[in-house]
């Protein structure tokens, strides 16, 4: 057991894998020499030099195309995308082509891709670097979307991102990256469709995303002290998305908000929430709730930056008011 | 030098694949009036030579990417035409099981990577496959077959760009037919040299008479022949023009286009034509050409029967595919 950072964690899946499997390429800009934007290769183009480490022009659509185009031909690329952002030029072809290829050839052709890179708000990156997009993925039949919390995660989910035959959007919170956590030194994978319950309770049921499971932890932890136990799930992944994990807990505590820093209309939230009406009427005391991050394009200033996100307050008014309910 | 007997079977088999597209197109035709196709059904009259051409240079490890207007490439690469009829009919047996029909017939066991109903992804495609057979160094080469209608389109610029930059093993074959639908390339662009786009790249760029099946095979020969040692990509221009409309039921001719110039285009039919060079050179007679028109036919009609007799797809497969793990 190590203490790394987010991003070391995935190198360490990524390096290992890259040893393993000559066929596993990584393309973007700036991660040969440069090691990437984030430090998501760093070294690894001195191993495996400019074949496997490939920078590309700043092309997102025509790099995406050649690489589903790869994935189609016995090779497994790894798209190092930056910002989830710069990609939305290439959503015709990940829609059309990469999630759909598998279906369209009845399985005789494999897409082992994965798209990884960031997502979230922070850094006052303004609205062209702090999207998340993961409702638009989710809603594809054909992709896998891993959304890690935490550096132990990260890395095991990263090597299943490796190892699969599906497509995978691999979406790491720009304000994760840096966060340190226990990683075990050895190989592991942790299966999609897995949600973790990342604490036990009795009183609600929080499911949270991404670096949202962080925020919502530290709260529980504080309103412990006021004598509230709260149930926190993390998902991990929300295509697969574990909703019998989500029920089973629902089915202890009768009460469940979903906290999410992307937008609410047709979110993630909005599917839980029909899923657990549907199939868990009888175990609720209260309505579900949700709370998102606004529904604007994210502004710049980090006054205005921070009053989008589900902050402190926020959730722990939230979560007060389901209780009270 | 060709050998007289090299130049008979290649002549033999550029003639019969030439002949099988028409015959197989002729018959999708009829059955789209007889309602026998249930989707769209973009057939390949008139450019034959040039699917026939490329793929007689190609190997079962090379791949081919295509179009909405792919049955052509899709019998050049060798399925048989009972497999797309089937597709087109819906069928079981059809070569993507019927979850494909005309616009997404894919054969990867020949290479066959699919045929396409969006205009543009072929070409980055067909560069990702020249990328897998450089990283994996497989001497395979990546095929992309396009109409005039994809030059305008980014994924012209940003994958002829990537194939470029990186020596990959690929060919852009761009079928210039001068219509994108109905939108003429002469309004679509104010450079109608195809070819000499290849310059913006630094890549080679050769244009060739589409109907002359001879003429394209010598140059996508050429072509291929440099991407397998690694010489890098190439462009090549073929002219052409479809005989029919842009899909059947549509009509031919139009505000876009006049019967005039459908007509003259007629007396260029790339099939007549070889048929002319290859009696006229000696290859083969008059006979042994019927005799391959009438066994192309034969098979056609057989192929039509056992698609129409096979077995509609279980409805309960329908979410077969969807993931690796579900199969």
């Amino acid at each position: 057991m190590n203490e790394l950072t987010f991003t070391e964690a995935t190198h360490q899946a990524l390096s290992k894998a890259m040893a393993e499997d000559p066929t596993i390429f990584v393309v973007g800009e700036g991660i040969g020499a440069r090691g990437g934007n984030f430090e998501t290769t760093a070294g690894l183009y001195e191993k495996y030099g400019p074949l496997r480490l490939c920078d590309t022009p700043i092309c997102e659509r025509g790099f995406i195309g050649m690489c589903t185009g790869a994935a189609m031909t016995g090779t497994r690329p790894v798209v190092d995308f930056m910002f989830l952002d710069f990609i939305l030029d290439g959503l015709g072809e990940l829609i059309n082509q990469t999630s759909k290829i598998q279906y369209m050839s009845s399985g005789r052709i494999r897409m082992p891709i994965v798209l990884r890179g960031c997502i979230g708000i922070g850094h006052s990156a303004a609205t062209h670097h702090s999207g998340s997009y993961y409702p638009i993925f989710t809603h594809i039949p054909g992709f896998r979307v891993v959304l890690p919390s935490n550096p132990s995660d990260a890395k095991g989910l990263f090597t299943t991102s490796l190892q699969s035959d599906d497509p995978v959007l691999f979406l790491e919170h720009r304000e994760l990256l840096n966060s340190r956590g226990h990683v075990p030194t050895e190989d592991y994978q942790i299966p999609f469709g897995k949600a973790a319950v990342a604490r036990n309770g009795t009183d609600a049921t929080i499911v949270a995303l991404s670096i949202m499971v962080n925020r919502v932890l530290d709260i529980a932890e504080d309103l412990s002290l006021e004598g509230v136990s709260l149930e926190v799930i993390d998902p991990r992944t929300v295509a697969p998305l574990d909703v019998d994990t989500i029920l089973n807990s629902v089915k202890k505590t009768g009460r469940l908000l979903i906290v999410d820093e992307t937008f609410m209309p047709c979110g993630i939230g909005s599917e839980i929430a029909a899923h657990i009406t549907e199939y868990g009427l009888d175990e609720l005391d209260a309505p579900i709730k949700r709370l998102n991050g606004a529904h604007i394009p994210t502004p710049y200033s980090p006054v205005l930056e921070q009053a989008v996100i589900p902050n402190k307050n926020s959730i722990t008014e939230a979560i007060k008011n389901l209780i009270a309910e | 030098m060709t050998s007289t007997r090299n130049k008979f079977e290649l002549y033999q088999t550029l003639y019969r694949t030439m002949a099988m597209i028409r015959a197989v197109e002729e018959r999708l035709a009829r059955s789209f009036m007889a309602g026998l196709i249930h989707g769209a059904c973009h057939t390949y009259i008139g450019e034959e030579a040039i699917a026939t051409g490329v793929c007689a240079c190609l190997t079962e490890d090379d791949s081919i990417f295509s179009t909405h207007r792919g049955h052509g490439h899709a019998l050049a690469k060798g399925v048989p035409p009972n497999k797309i009829i089937a597709e087109l009919y819906g069928r079981e047996t059809g070569i993507s099981n019927g979850r494909g029909g005309s616009m997404h017939l894919f054969a990867p066991e020949i290479g066959l990577m699919g045929t396409s109903g969006i205009v543009g992804p072929c070409i980055l495609q067909a560069t990702g496959a020249g990328y897998s057979s450089k990283l994996m160094n497989t001497g395979a080469v990546g095929v992309a077959f396009f109409g005039d209608g994809a030059v305008g389109n980014g994924a012209f610029h940003e994958g002829l760009n990537l194939a470029a930059i990186f020596d990959l093993p690929v060919l852009f074959v761009c079928e210039n037919n001068l219509y994108a639908t109905e939108v003429p390339f002469s309004y679509a662009s104010r450079n109608t040299n195809i070819a000499s786009r290849a310059s913006n790249y630094g890549i080679p760029g050769i244009q060739v008479d589409g109907n002359d099946v001879l003429a394209v095979q010598a140059a996508s020969s050429e072509a291929i022949s440099r991407a397998r040692t690694g010489e890098g990509p190439t462009l090549i221009e073929a002219k052409t023009y479809r005989t029919r409309p842009h899909a059947e039921g549509m009509s031919p001719t139009g505000v876009y286009r006049s019967e005039k110039e459908l007509e003259m285009w007629k007396t260029k039919d790339p099939i007549p034509r070889f048929r002319d060079v290859i009696i006229s050179d000696r290859i083969m007679t008059e006979k042994d050409l019927d005799q391959i028109d009438a066994d192309v036919r034969s098979v056609v009609d057989t192929a039509d029967k056992e698609a129409s007799a096979s077995p509609w797809p279980d409805k309960k497969t329908v979410a077969k595919y969807v993931y690796k793990e579900s199969k």
